[in-house]
């Protein structure tokens, strides 16, 4: 074989293998697939406290993953904290009077928003605001209520 | 007193001088860079050059590059389980692998391997044929060394670093996988499912080859700029080689810290 022949096969191999590498991290160990191509629309609820609410955590509806927050800013009116996410355009039917809470997977994981939904005919579309909110259980204060229930009983 | 006079200019003289040669030698660096950076696009026409130059650079360094991927991530995993499972937390060990690996370890550790592996050799070999005289005997034949031989060697360093940092990256995933599924053990489920929550394509991924594509850059200059500027002796050539090696890897050390404070704020 010829020389140059040789080394035009071997970096082919050589370049097929990185992208193999490439696909192989795009799909097996990122999110890659995720929501970025498919449609969604924006909906944001105001929250008391978010605990510690990430950007990119999930939005779920009974354990599904439906969307993602995009972003946590405070309200300058109210001085709470907006939080914005984009659910996938797939579940574009949900109740105007769904309520959204913060809450957390199991003991020490991950804080994520969960949605109920509510049963009003209207739906929630582009911009919406999400009324009903519950905040996030912060341990401090759960542990602050225990002790004052606890020194009254005394 | 005269003589306090003389010494005080004779310190500064030096000095002076020195100060001086730095600047100019930075110059001769920048001038010899940019023109380099002006025959890329030439480079580019004479695809069997640079297939040649991806060749030794790229597919020569995938021995040391698949067998360093795999035991990096075997290593990372092994040392994650045995901390996180004293928190039951030893599922969290295939993101902690995969984060570690694709944010930092794979781009540094490759491209370590990578300078020492392929950019002294490069270095030894312009050196090499400066002193043998072949680089003169080209440009007697009117054919451009930037265009010929350095441009090609240039181009190849920054394609083959980020390809061998991808198949390192996910070598490494895979000897994390191995260790911690197939021999502690862990959840095979729960070890992808909490990769791929934690891991984001172009927050983790794709940094990641930005990092790599970066220190490609770095490597290509300064192997090529120690193989140009090396004394044409024997000493020379094997002094430049060392200065290439110590150079860039210290030089991939320090841009890491910068491009991860901007990437990971």
């Amino acid at each position: 074989m010829k020389k140059q022949t040789r080394i035009e096969i071997w970096v082919g191999a050589f370049v097929l293998m990185s992208l193999m590498a490439l696909s192989y991290l795009a799909f097996q160990v990122s999110n890659f697939s995720g929501f970025k191509d498919r449609p969604t629309y924006e909906v944001s609820a105001l929250f008391d406290n978010i605990g510690g609410l990430k950007t990119r955590a999930p939005l779920k509806l009974s354990g599904v993953v439906i969307g993602r927050i995009t972003a946590i800013e405070i309200d300058p009116v109210s001085f709470k904290a907006r939080v914005h996410m984009q659910i996938d355009q797939a579940f574009n039917e949900l109740p105007v009077d769904s309520s959204v809470s913060i809450l957390t997977s199991g003991l020490l994981g991950d804080q994520y928003v969960g949605l109920d939904p509510g049963g009003d005919e209207e739906v929630l579309a582009q911009g919406d605001e999400i009324e009903m909110t519950q905040s996030a259980m912060v341990l401090e204060e759960l542990i602050g209520q225990f002790l004052v229930k606890f020194s009254e009983s005394d | 007193m005269n003589a306090l006079v003389t010494g005080l200019q004779g310190i500064m003289q030096t000095v002076g001088r020195g100060f001086l040669e730095k600047i100019a030698a930075f110059g001769q660096g920048s001038l010899f860079i940019f023109s380099l950076l002006l025959t890329l696009p030439s480079a580019l026409l004479r695809v069997d050059l640079l297939l040649k130059q991806i060749y030794v650079a790229g597919v020569q360094s995938l021995p040391i590059i698949l067998m360093a991927g795999l035991f990096v991530g075997m290593v990372l995993s092994l040392q994650g389980y045995n901390i996180l499972v004293e928190f039951n937390a030893e599922e969290a060990v295939g993101s902690m692998t995969a984060l570690s690996l694709l944010r930092e370890l794979g781009p540094v550790v490759g491209a370590l391997l990578f300078a020492g592996r392929a950019g002294s050799a490069l270095t030894a070999e312009i050196g090499l044929m400066r002193s043998t005289e072949q680089i003169s005997a080209l440009e007697m034949m009117a054919v451009d060394p930037l265009k010929f031989v350095y441009a090609p060697r240039f181009l190849a360093v920054v394609i083959a670093l980020p390809l061998l940092v991808l198949i390192f990256n996910a070598l490494g995933v895979f000897g994390g996988y191995l260790v911690s599924v197939s021999w502690l053990g862990v959840d095979d489920g729960a070890f992808w499912s909490q990769m791929s929550s934690q891991v984001d394509w172009s927050e983790d991924v794709m940094n990641g080859v930005i990092k790599s594509v970066a220190f490609g850059l770095l490597i290509a200059i300064v192997a090529l700029f120690q193989g140009v500027n090396a004394i044409p002796s024997s000493e020379g050539v094997s002094n430049a080689t060392t200065r290439t090696v110590v150079h860039s890897s210290l030089g991939i050390l320090g841009l890491d810290f910068i491009l991860t404070s901007i990437m990971f704020n």
